[in-house]
């Protein structure tokens, strides 16, 4: 069978898991040796990923492609998932969430990850996508004794259920008008005007749009980013968003390609609803967890707008902003994971205040970060920015890169909210001071890639529109 | 007599989805209704595929069922699972006092 050895990564996945899985039964206390074994796992896969060569394959009758758009895509996957278990490490073992399924989950879900964002087929398309939601589901409520861990759990079970539902739906219209469930035939039947097509195309957009948070489909996140666990709550808001932007480009490049005009208002107006509310409705924010729940909102926005130019540069501009979006929300929860006061972790944005005076280097980090999520220059997430407008004012769409900047100025003001109160309040109690390597190594990888960004952005382009050519 | 064709089997398939839809949005008592209609849509969706694969003379939408009902019966294990540990923690499952976080 030679096509397998295109699946070695998936498969190594599965039957490793399966390994964890019966290692974590068959050994009492066996969190950290689980724990260790998968995040080296990751890093395995991550290295024959690499080192494998590239060649653009078809597999399973055309159902399961391999090209540098999908391998791109699973690094990323790989490396923001690498990142978050180390950090999260000691968050888990303080909350006492250390069972041994954790981290099985969350390899679950990037398993599922990994086939969403290779599927080239409705079905298995569909199956990648509730692999990884059914991981979700668990990880949201995985604080079981605590009541806002199992109620965010229970909303996002409900709404994510919903969205699959209509996504589904929107499938069985595709099939049945396009007469396949493969990519390619269906945007060869979906170029003349259909109205069966057009609806299904909308019921997946709806479906699509539920997974990355993107208004007005978006009222689980602040629910869930609030309720969930630390951990769980960086998870959500790296990872999944990845394979859901990913997914996005994938459908609007292969199967709707004949039908843009149709998508593309929609588009534009969820883009613009996004970035609006996201940096509206963030002002109001108390809680840490809460505001990054609405500035990821904002930035799923931005990301949108990329893909709403509808040419190659816009796909390509949401794909860096998407790169680095990761960077800054990596070292943004790594700096709230440093928030902990007599063991118990803070969530409060008031209890930052004063910081700079008893943990300069922290805020400094912090205030790095945040900059860049406000898009400053010369930080990375100008950049990001940068190419997303530019991508959009090329395609003549004036309207939604004026919106964008107004509300990229408006949602600067609760990111420099953040500033002030770290560095002109008066100080509070210092936070417990305590030496974790692994969270302020990620910190300082992210600072140091948001800060020195400028000096190579054309390298950076140069990689991607290798892979979105191909 | 009418003859039943495709778009019968279209309609029905769309006015159990509209319930399933409304299930969820209009429900104000109790969780185990909204996965109900969770499981409503998803069965409106297999008539609709496999309607389509009679239509079309084509085995792949019945394929898709199969694999739908497996994934539909994985997602309501987990969905009672969740309620379960929810009714511990808060001891009732009412929808209107699922609130605890707003804003």
């Amino acid at each position: 069978m030679p096509f397998l050895k295109f699946l070695i990564p998936e498969l190594l996945l599965s039957i490793s898991t399966f390994a964890l899985l019966l290692i974590g039964v068959f050994i009492k206390n066996s969190f950290e040796i689980v724990y260790r074994l998968s995040i080296i796992l990751i890093m395995l896969i991550l290295l024959i990923i690499l080192t494998s060569d590239i060649e653009n394959t078809k597999i399973f009758n055309d159902s399961f492609t391999i090209d540098n758009f999908s391998i791109y895509s699973k690094i990323l996957i790989l490396l923001s998932s690498f990142f978050i278990l180390l950090i999260s490490k000691q968050y888990i073992s303080d909350t006492k969430n250390n069972k041994f399924e954790y981290p099985i989950i969350i390899l679950l879900s990037v398993l599922g990850m990994f086939i969403m964002v290779s599927s080239n087929d409705l079905i298995l398309f569909y199956l990648g996508l509730e692999l990884q939601s059914l991981g979700l589901y668990v990880l949201a409520s995985i604080d079981r004794d605590n009541i806002k861990s199992s109620e965010a759990g229970l909303k996002y079970f409900i709404l994510s259920a919903l969205a699959s539902g209509l996504l589904l739906y929107g499938c069985s219209l595709l099939y049945g008008f396009s007469g396949s469930t493969n990519f390619e035939e269906i945007s060869r039947n979906t170029g003349n005007f259909n109205i069966g097509t057009i609806f299904g195309m909308v019921f997946v957009l709806v479906g699509l749009a539920f997974k990355v948070s993107a208004v007005p489909f978006h009222m689980w996140t602040p629910d869930v980013y609030q309720g969930a666990p630390t951990s769980v709550t960086a998870f959500f808001s790296v990872v999944p968003k990845v394979a859901g932007i990913v997914v996005l480009i994938k459908f609007m490049y292969l199967p709707f390609r004949g039908i843009l005009d149709q998508w593309q208002y929609i588009l534009v107006f969820m883009s613009i609803a996004s970035m609006i509310l996201g940096s509206v409705a963030a002002m109001a924010q108390t809680n840490i967890k809460r505001l990054m729940a609405y500035s990821s909102i904002g930035h799923i926005g931005y990301a949108i707008a990329g893909i709403a130019a509808g040419t190659e540069n816009g796909f390509q501009s949401t794909i860096v902003y998407i790169s680095i979006y990761i960077a800054m929300n990596l070292g943004a929860f790594g700096c709230i994971f440093l928030m902990r006061r007599g063991g118990k972790y803070i969530e409060e944005i008031e209890e930052l205040s004063g910081s700079s005076k008893n943990h300069p280097l922290m805020s400094l980090s912090l205030l790095i970060i945040l900059f860049s999520l406000a898009g400053i220059p010369p930080l990375a997430g100008f950049f990001a920015k940068f190419y997303i407008f530019m991508a959009v004012i090329e395609s003549e769409m004036y309207t939604l890169a004026i919106i964008g900047l107004v509300s990229t100025v408006l949602s600067a003001f609760y990111y420099i909210r953040i500033v002030k109160v770290m560095y002109f309040d008066s100080p509070k109690k210092p936070f417990e001071k305590f030496k974790n390597l692994k969270i302020y190594g990620s910190i300082l990888i992210s600072c140091v890639f948001l800060v020195s960004f400028f000096l190579y952005p054309s390298i950076f382009n140069q990689i991607i529109s290798n892979i979105v050519v191909n | 007599m009418i003859e039943i064709g495709l778009g019968h089997y279209l309609t029905l398939g769309a006015i159990i989805f509209s319930l399933g839809t409304l299930g969820i949005f209009l429900n104000r008592k109790n969780v185990i209704v909204i996965l109900m209609s969770i499981e409503l849509i998803l069965l409106a969706v297999n008539i609709n595929l496999v309607s389509f694969s009679i239509y079309l003379q084509d085995i792949t939408g019945q394929i898709f069922t199969m694999l739908i009902l497996t994934v539909a019966a994985a997602e309501a294990a987990i969905g009672l699972a969740i309620i379960v540990s929810y009714y511990r923690n808060k001891g009732s499952i009412r929808v209107e006092e699922i609130d605890e976080m707003k804003g």
